[in-house]
C-alpha cells in the first residue's frame, strides 16, 4: 500500500501538470481509494470503472462463486436505490454498463456520454457502501447465476476441460476453484454469504477508480472526493499467500462430453511477474507465446495448421500479470485423421525445437513490431485503455509500469527465450487434460440439479 | 459478466451522430463507391471493401462457397504464397480482417498510417483482392478444416438452434441455407475462381476509408485498390422471401439448457418501418437490462442468463428474433412468459415512459456508438452497402424522436405476425 495522501494536497500539486506529459493522473483519497484518470479528448464520451481487489481467489471452499454472485447482486438496489434502478439510470443517460469477475478482482464499468460521469460516480459510490441484500432478490438472482454456469461451463466441453485442468494443476492454490463456482456450492450459497463477502471486501481502501475519456482530471478528482470521499475505510482481512507446493510428477485427466472433435490442453507451471524491473523470465515467456501463437505467421499456424496439418487449431498462452500462480498453456484440436497423441507430440516437438535451436532474429523483431503497433491501435478504444490500466493495477503493478513492461518485453533476447523454453517445460510440472468426445445421440441429459430453491 | 451478448441490433441499426464527423463520398474511376472520413488524431488508417458476395449468392448445393472464397484470398496471390502474405502483414503490423454474412463479403485492413507501412499494406490488400490464386493445396486443407468445424458445430446446441432457425424461417430461400459437410466437399477451385470473378468486381464495391490520410490520398487509395478488380459485381439482390407458417420445432440434445429461438423474416434495410421497429425493439428486448423480456424472464423469475430480441435488416427481409437459454426442465414455463410479453407488446405497444426512455438512450447514447475509428468504419460501410443517405446519421436523432407509440404498435402488427412465428427449441424434453 502506498502512503495515504489527503486528496486536497494532491489536487494542489496536480493543478499545474505539464500538458501531455503527466497523463494519466493519479490521486488517493484519505479513505484509501485511488483514482486514476487518463484524458482522451477524441470523442465526448467517458469510461468509468471501479475495480475491487477481491476475486474468486479470495473465496473459501464451500462458498465458491460468491465473488461473482455478489457482482450480480450489486445491481439489485441499495438503501437509496430500488432494484434495477442502477441499469435504468445508466440507460437513460445514454450509456451502457456491465461488470466482470476474475480470479483476481471484480470490476464494474459504465460507458457514457461525458456529461453523465458525475451521476455514474455517485451511483458507484452509493453501491460501494449501501448495498441492500435480502433473501428474496438473492433467491431469484442465484438462479440466473446457475443458468450462466450451465451456459458457459456445463454445456461447453472446452470450458469443462479447463475447469478440470485448473482443479488438477492447483491443489493448494485457490486458482483451483472455478470463478463461477461449483454448481453444488451455488445451490447452497445464501444471501448471508453474499452479505459477508460484501462486508469483507467492498471498501474504498480495497478499490480503485479508473476514468478514461473526454474529462479534466482535476474535475474528476473533485468529483471523486465529493462522492467517494465520505466513504469509510475498513480493516481488510489478511491475505494468505496459499502458494502451490512444487509439482512432482505429470498429471493427466480426461473429460467426457458430447462433441465431435477431441481437444487437448497442456499446462506447465510458470513464474508470474513480481518485479517489473528485475524479472526477466516472465517477459521471455511472453515472447515465447507470441512466437508460437501471436499472429498468422507464428509457428503453430505455419507449422501445425498449414504445414504438417496435424492440427485443426493450436494455441499458446501465457499471462504473467496476475496475483496468483501463472501457467503456460498449449491447446488445440487434432485435424481430421489425426489423434490427440499426434497433436501432443507435435506441440512438444515445437517446444523442443526452441529448446534446441532457439528463435530467430526475425521472430523477435516481429514480436517488437506487433507490441509497438498494438499500443497505437489500443488508443482507438477508451475501454481498451481503461482495461490496460485496471489490469496492471489488479496484478499488483502500477499503470506507471506499463511502459517499462513494454520496454522489458522489447529487450528480450533469443537466448532468454531459449532459456525459458528449457527451464519451464518439464514433465514434472505439467498437467494435461483431454476432451473425450461422446456421441450426441447416445448421451443422456445431465441430471437436473438438486432443487433446493423453488 | 452479467450479460452474454452486447445487444446492439447489428451494426446496421446502430447509430452515428455526425455532428462534427464529415463523410465524403465519391465514385472512383473504377466504378467503386467511396465513403471517407478524415481524422488525423491517431496515426492509423482503416479501410474496408464490401462486395455483394454473401452466402445468398452462391449456386445451389455449393453452400460454404462464399466463406471459403473469402478466407482463401489470403492463401496466395500474384506470385505470393500464403507464408509470404502472412509474414508481410506481421512485419508491417497490419491486420487484415472482415467476414461474410448473407448479403456481403467484407475485407478490412487496419494499418499504421506512416507511408512505408501504409503503402505496403494497401499493396498487399490490392493484390489479394485482385489476383488471388486459390491454390489447390490450400483449398483442400481449408475444406477439410471447414468440414471438421461444421461437424463439431452440429454437436453444439447453440449452433444447431441457429441453423435450424434460419432454415425454418427461410424455407427454400438462400437466407436459410447453411454450409454442410456435403456441400463444402463439392467445392472446387473452379468454383472459387468463378465466384470471385462474378462477385468481387469494382462495380458495386463499397470502399470505406477512415483515418490519418488526406482526401487526395484517399482518392488514390480507393482507385488503386479497385482498378484491377474483376469485371463482375454489381448491386445484386437475392430472390424474394416468402414468410413461413407458424410452427414449433423441437430437437433432441443432451444439453443441460434448452436453446430457444423465436422469430420470422421481418424487414429489409430500406423498409419505412425501420425506425419504429428499432425504437420499439429497445423496450421489448433490445435495451439490455431495462427491456421487458429481461425483466420478466431474468430479473423476476431467474429463468435465463441471456434473453434478448433484435431486428437484423438485410437487403431483403432480415430476421426478427427472440433468443434465450434456460434449464431444460423449465423451458415450457419460460416460453409461456416470452409469449405473454410478446403478445402483450404487439397488442399494446410501449408505454409512454418506456418510449421516452428508449428514445433518450438511443439519442443520448449516439456519441458512444461512434467514438472510435473502428466503430465509424462499420457505419460507413453500412451506409454505402445499403444505400442509406449520407445525411442518415445527422437525421438519426430526429427520426428516433419522431417515432410514436402508435407507429411502433402498427409496425409490429405488420411485421411480427403470430401466424408466421417459428419457434425452435434444442434440447427439449
Amino acid at each position: 500500500m502506498k502512503p495515504l495522501f489527503a486528496a486536497l494536497s494532491l489536487l494542489a500539486f496536480a493543478a499545474v501538470p505539464a500538458p501531455g506529459l503527466a497523463n494519466p493522473f493519479e490521486t488517493q483519497l484519505a479513505n484509501g481509494l485511488r483514482v486514476i484518470v487518463k484524458e482522451d479528448r477524441r470523442a465526448p464520451t467517458a469510461v468509468h470503472m471501479v475495480w475491487y481487489r477481491a476475486g474468486s481467489m479470495d473465496e473459501k471452499d464451500g462458498t465458491s462463486g460468491v465473488a461473482h454472485a455478489l457482482e450480480h447482486l450489486m445491481f439489485k438496489g441499495t438503501t437509496n436505490l430500488a432494484a434495477g434502478e442502477f441499469n435504468k439510470r445508466v440507460a437513460e443517460a445514454g450509456g451502457r454498463d456491465n461488470a466482470f469477475t476474475s480470479r483476481d478482482y471484480t470490476a464494474y464499468f459504465q460507458i457514457v456520454p461525458k456529461a453523465a460521469l458525475p451521476e455514474m460516480m455517485k451511483l458507484e459510490a452509493d453501491r460501494m457502501a449501501n448495498l441492500r441484500l435480502d433473501a428474496k432478490e438473492f433467491s431469484s438472482e442465484i438462479k440466473v447465476v446457475m443458468e450462466e454456469r450451465r451456459l458457459r461451463t456445463d454445456d461447453d466441453p472446452h470450458a469443462l476441460v479447463h475447469e478440470a485442468l485448473n482443479s488438477a494443476m492447483f491443489q493448494a492454490h485457490p486458482y483451483r476453484r472455478p470463478i463461477i463456482g461449483w454448481m453444488d456450492d451455488l445451490e447452497h450459497l445464501t444471501w448471508q454469504d453474499a452479505r459477508d463477502w460484501y462486508r469483507l471486501w467492498y471498501a474504498p481502501n480495497n478499490a480503485y477508480v479508473v476514468v478514461v475519456g473526454d474529462v479534466d482530471h482535476r474535475e474528476v478528482f473533485r468529483l471523486a472526493q465529493k462522492y467517494y470521499g465520505p466513504l469509510k475505510a475498513r480493516a481488510l482481512p489478511q491475505r494468505k499467500p496459499q502458494n502451490e507446493p512444487e509439482q512432482a510428477g505429470m498429471r493427466r485427466l480426461s473429460v467426457k462430453a458430447p462433441a465431435q472433435l477431441p481437444y487437448l490442453a497442456m499446462a506447465w507451471k510458470a513464474p508470474r511477474l513480481r518485479d517489473v524491473q528485475k524479472d526477466r523470465d516472465p517477459y521471455a515467456l511472453d515472447v515465447l507465446a507470441t512466437v508460437l501463437d501471436g499472429h498468422d505467421a507464428s509457428r503453430f499456424a505455419r507449422n501445425l495448421v498449414r504445414g504438417s496439418r496435424v492440427a485443426q487449431s493450436a494455441g499458446a498462452g501465457y499471462d504473467g500479470t496476475l496475483r496468483g500462480e501463472a501457467s503456460f498453456v498449449l491447446d488445440g484440436q487434432p485435424a481430421e485423421g489425426k489423434t490427440i497423441a499426434d497433436l501432443e507430440a507435435a506441440l512438444r516437438a515445437e517446444i523442443k525445437l526452441i529448446q534446441d535451436e532457439g528463435v530467430s532474429a526475425e521472430e523477435l523483431t516481429r514480436v517488437k513490431t506487433q507490441s509497438i503497433a498494438a499500443q497505437i491501435y489500443k488508443r482507438d478504444s477508451l475501454m481498451a485503455q481503461a482495461m490496460e490500466i485496471g489490469g496492471a493495477e489488479a496484478a499488483g503493478e502500477s499503470w506507471r509500469d506499463i511502459d517499462a513492461m513494454l520496454e522489458q518485453l522489447k529487450s528480450v533476447t533469443a537466448e532468454e527465450v531459449q532459456a525459458v523454453a528449457r527451464k519451464y517445460f518439464k514433465d514434472d510440472a505439467l498437467s494435461i487434460a483431454v476432451l473425450d468426445p461422446q456421441p450426441v445421440d447416445k448421451s443422456k441429459p445431465k441430471k437436473p440439479s438438486v432443487a433446493v430453491r423453488h | 459478466m452479467r450479460t452474454l451478448i452486447v445487444l446492439l441490433l447489428s451494426s446496421l441499426v446502430s447509430t452515428l451522430a455526425l455532428a462534427g464527423v464529415k463523410i465524403e463520398h465519391w465514385t472512383a474511376p473504377s466504378g467503386a463507391k467511396v465513403y471517407f472520413v478524415e481524422t488525423r488524431v491517431l496515426p492509423i488508417l482503416d479501410v474496408q471493401i464490401d462486395f455483394a458476395a454473401g452466402a445468398a449468392f452462391v449456386p445451389a448445393g455449393k453452400s460454404g462457397l462464399a466463406g471459403l472464397t473469402h478466407s482463401l484470398l489470403e492463401t496466395g496471390a500474384a506470385g505470393l504464397d500464403e507464408e509470404h502474405i502472412a509474414g508481410r502483414l506481421v512485419d508491417i503490423a497490419a491486420h487484415l480482417g472482415g467476414g461474410v454474412d448473407s448479403d456481403r463479403a467484407s475485407i478490412s485492413l487496419r494499418t499504421l498510417s506512416a507511408q512505408p507501412q501504409r503503402d505496403a499494406a494497401l499493396d498487399l490488400m490490392r493484390t489479394i483482392l485482385s489476383a488471388p490464386t486459390f491454390p489447390q493445396a490450400a483449398l483442400e486443407r481449408e475444406r477439410g478444416r471447414s468440414i471438421a468445424s461444421i461437424r463439431e458445430a452440429e454437436t453444439r446446441p447453440d449452433a444447431i438452434a441457429g441453423k435450424r432457425f434460419a432454415a425454418a424461417i427461410y424455407p427454400g430461400h438462400p437466407y436459410g441455407v447453411s454450409p454442410t459437410a456435403e456441400s463444402v466437399a463439392t467445392i472446387t477451385r473452379e468454383d472459387l475462381v468463378t465466384f470471385h470473378r462474378q462477385h468481387y468486381g469494382a462495380a458495386g464495391a463499397i470502399v470505406s476509408i477512415i483515418g490519418d490520410v488526406s482526401r487526395t490520398a484517399a482518392e488514390a487509395i480507393a482507385q488503386r485498390l479497385t482498378e484491377a478488380l474483376p469485371a463482375g459485381g454489381g448491386d445484386l439482390v437475392p430472390p424474394a422471401v416468402t414468410k413461413p407458417l407458424r410452427t414449433t420445432i423441437k430437437i433432441a440434445h443432451p444439453a443441460a439448457q434448452s436453446h430457444v429461438h423465436i422469430g420470422l423474416p421481418a424487414i429489409s434495410r430500406s423498409d419505412p418501418d425501420y425506425f419504429p421497429l428499432l425504437v420499439g425493439n429497445y423496450t421489448l428486448g433490445g435495451g439490455g437490462f431495462v427491456s421487458r423480456l429481461m425483466k420478466e424472464v431474468r430479473e423476476k423469475r431467474g429463468y435465463a442468463y441471456s434473453v434478448y430480441s433484435y431486428f437484423a435488416p438485410r437487403k431483403l427481409e432480415g430476421p426478427f428474433e427472440i433468443g434465450l437459454q434456460t434449464k431444460r426442465e423449465q423451458v415450457g414455463d419460460a416460453l409461456k412468459v416470452v409469449d405473454e410479453v410478446l403478445t402483450g407488446y404487439i397488442a399494446k405497444g410501449p408505454g409512454r415512459k418506456e418510449l421516452a426512455a428508449a428514445k433518450k438512450n438511443m439519442i443520448d447514447g449516439l456519441a458512444l456508438r461512434m467514438d472510435s475509428n473502428a466503430k465509424l468504419l462499420g457505419y460507413l460501410s453500412a451506409i454505402g452497402f445499403y444505400g442509406l443517405p449520407l445525411t442518415y446519421l445527422d437525421e438519426f436523432p430526429a427520426k428516433v424522436q419522431a417515432v410514436t407509440a402508435e407507429q411502433v404498435k402498427a409496425a409490429f402488427a405488420r411485421h411480427v405476425k403470430a401466424e408466421n412465428l417459428v419457434t425452435v427449441v434444442v434440447a427439449a424434453d
